[in-house]
């Protein structure tokens, strides 16, 4: 299939419907508006349902109830309107319910700016909500990227009856790049859905579906609970994603994701053209975060240090620092807020940092 | 191959589509492209810019800082991007509607009488074309045919009957910098 040149939203919708998404509540905010726009557009031709709700609140409950049906389901928003639906979050991860929620996140905190940001890392990658859940976060760092993860997404709701996030920073959102829908796409093998409320009558050949998140006795609390941890374990050892660039005998690693990732390494080119050797690792799924991979490239000799970039004041640094324990100097350089490093000002800070 | 460009001018005056047309160019010639347009609080009147990246290579940072090429097409831009040129870079100023030559010096400037062309064409929306011609022309990034069949691709078959308009444009804009 020839390549096409589309912005991130528009694929992100695109990909999520040829995943067999079709159903998709939302309520505008930028910068993602270009993904309920396109979903007005093509869900009604492909016999889905496209609904604008009356506020996020509204829309993550929607989401709840079509998960609960079965169905594949997913929203979009961003920052603020992600905010709003951590209730919905959690109760869809207390029930044990497959759902996609992207988040293509702006500047914060309150209402912020409408420019990219990745100061929702602690809120997608901790849950959000109330409760000891994990949504599985995922972080593209392209348009291709987005695609292909967001196909993965429901696949890994299904499979681990949880909400997947995609967290992406607005400039995945706005930017256009040539992107390629498999014609043939890799599905995972699904479980059945028993557990959905797909209308029962006496005689029926399973038992009646409940779905809910109320466990008022604390012994059945706790199997859910356990039930809960137990998949994430499963996730943590199953489904990490990263890449390494550049790793092998680097003196210094970045560790960056998203679009910031991507900038990261045009510093790293130019860091090289000095002939000083950096490498990145880029988590894919920064839920599970991949602290094994991680580990592996700081424990090469060759390393001096880490340095940690993100749009935020650290937050997946705090992760980063987890995972060095101490081991080799650790490093961060970034702003709060919505602005975004260019490559020259890393450049020169990996340059400057390494004289001191 | 790699080329790094900022296109800025008014709203309104087709520099995000130009930005585009080459993005659309490049991967027809099957290279690797971004194009990354400024979002966010712009006002009516104002400035507004895209960053679009041609490479061989996968493209790296798709925000374009220091670049290969600035392209301005009013003096806002040229204010805002000279300094944005990488030194041995090369900018282009629509001349026609900026009065003002470029202060740097280490760099390769092109004047292009873009709204001039226009003039001659009797349609000042061809402006931003002209810059494109003449920016190809400096630069070889991608083939004039291939921006042709992007404008086409944007155009859709109903409005074909203006691509040789389109393409004297460039036409024009390319000889307008030929040395």
């Amino acid at each position: 299939m020839a390549k096409k040149l589309m912005k991130g939203c528009e694929a992100i919708a695109e990909a999520a419907i040829q995943a067999g998404c079709r159903f998709f509540f939302g309520y505008p905010i930028t910068p993602q508006n270009d993904i309920p726009e396109y979903m007005s557009a093509r869900m009604p031709k492909v016999g889905g349902c496209f609904l604008q709700a009356e506020s996020e609140v509204a829309a993550i409950n929607m989401v709840y109830g079509a998960a609960a049906a079965g169905a594949r389901v997913m929203t979009s928003s961003s920052s603020p309107g992600i905010s709003l639906k951590q209730e919905g979050m959690s109760y869809i991860a207390g029930a044990e319910l497959p759902c996609v929620v992207c988040n293509m996140v702006r500047g914060g905190p309150g209402l912020g700016s409408i420019q990219p940001s990745q100061g929702d890392y602690f809120q997608a990658t901790r849950g959000g909500g109330h409760g000891d859940y994990h949504p599985i976060v995922l972080a593209p760092a392209s348009v291709q990227e987005a695609v292909d993860l967001m196909q993965s997404a429901f696949d890994l709701a299904d499979i681990y009856r949880t909400p997947v996030m995609l967290l992406a920073d607005g400039i995945i959102g706005q930017m256009m790049e040539p992107v390629e829908f498999p014609e043939n796409p890799v599905r995972r093998e699904l479980p059945a859905k028993p557990w959905a409320t797909t209308g029962w009558a006496p005689g029926s050949d399973r038992p009646r579906a409940v779905v809910n998140s109320l466990y008022i006795e604390v012994d059945e609390l706790q199997e859910m609970n356990d039930r809960l941890q137990a998949r994430y374990k499963e996730i943590k050892e199953k489904e990490v994603l990263v890449e390494k660039y550049n790793t092998d005998g680097a003196e210094l690693i970045i560790c960056a994701y998203g679009t910031v990732a991507r900038i990261c390494k045009s510093a790293i080119k130019l860091c090289a053209a000095q002939g000083v050797k950096v490498g990145l690792v880029r988590p894919i799924t920064v839920w599970p975060f991949p602290e094994k991979e991680l580990a592996e490239v700081m424990a090469q000799d060759s390393v001096k240090r880490e340095l940690t970039v993100e749009i935020s004041a650290g937050q997946m640094h705090e992760d980063v620092r987890l995972v060095i324990n101490g081991a080799k100097p650790v490093d961060f350089y970034g702003r709060p807020g919505s602005y975004v490093p260019t490559a020259e000002e890393i450049f020169e800070y990996i340059m400057k940092t390494r004289e001191a | 191959m790699l080329w790094t460009n900022i296109f800025a001018g008014f709203g309104g005056q087709g520099v995000l589509l130009i930005g585009q047309l080459l993005a659309y160019a490049g991967m027809y010639e099957g290279k690797n492209v971004s194009w990354l347009p400024s979002y966010g609080p712009e006002m009516r009147g104002g400035t507004a810019s895209c960053s679009v990246v041609v490479s061989d290579e996968p493209v790296a940072s798709p925000c374009v800082n220091m670049a290969d090429c600035v392209i301005v097409m009013n003096r806002p831009s040229l204010d805002k991007f000279e300094k944005n040129v990488l030194p041995g870079g090369k900018l282009f100023i629509n001349s026609s509607i900026i009065d003002k030559k470029a202060a740097r010096t280490d760099i390769d400037v092109y004047y292009v009488p873009c709204n001039e062309i226009a003039d001659k064409l009797n349609n000042p929306k061809v402006a931003n074309m002209a810059m494109l011609g003449a920016y190809l022309e400096a630069t070889h990034a991608a083939e004039t045919k291939s921006v042709l069949d992007a404008l086409l691709y944007k155009l859709g078959e109903r409005k074909a009957h203006l691509i040789p308009l389109n393409e004297q444009a460039i036409t024009m804009g390319a000889e307008s910098v030929r040395k």
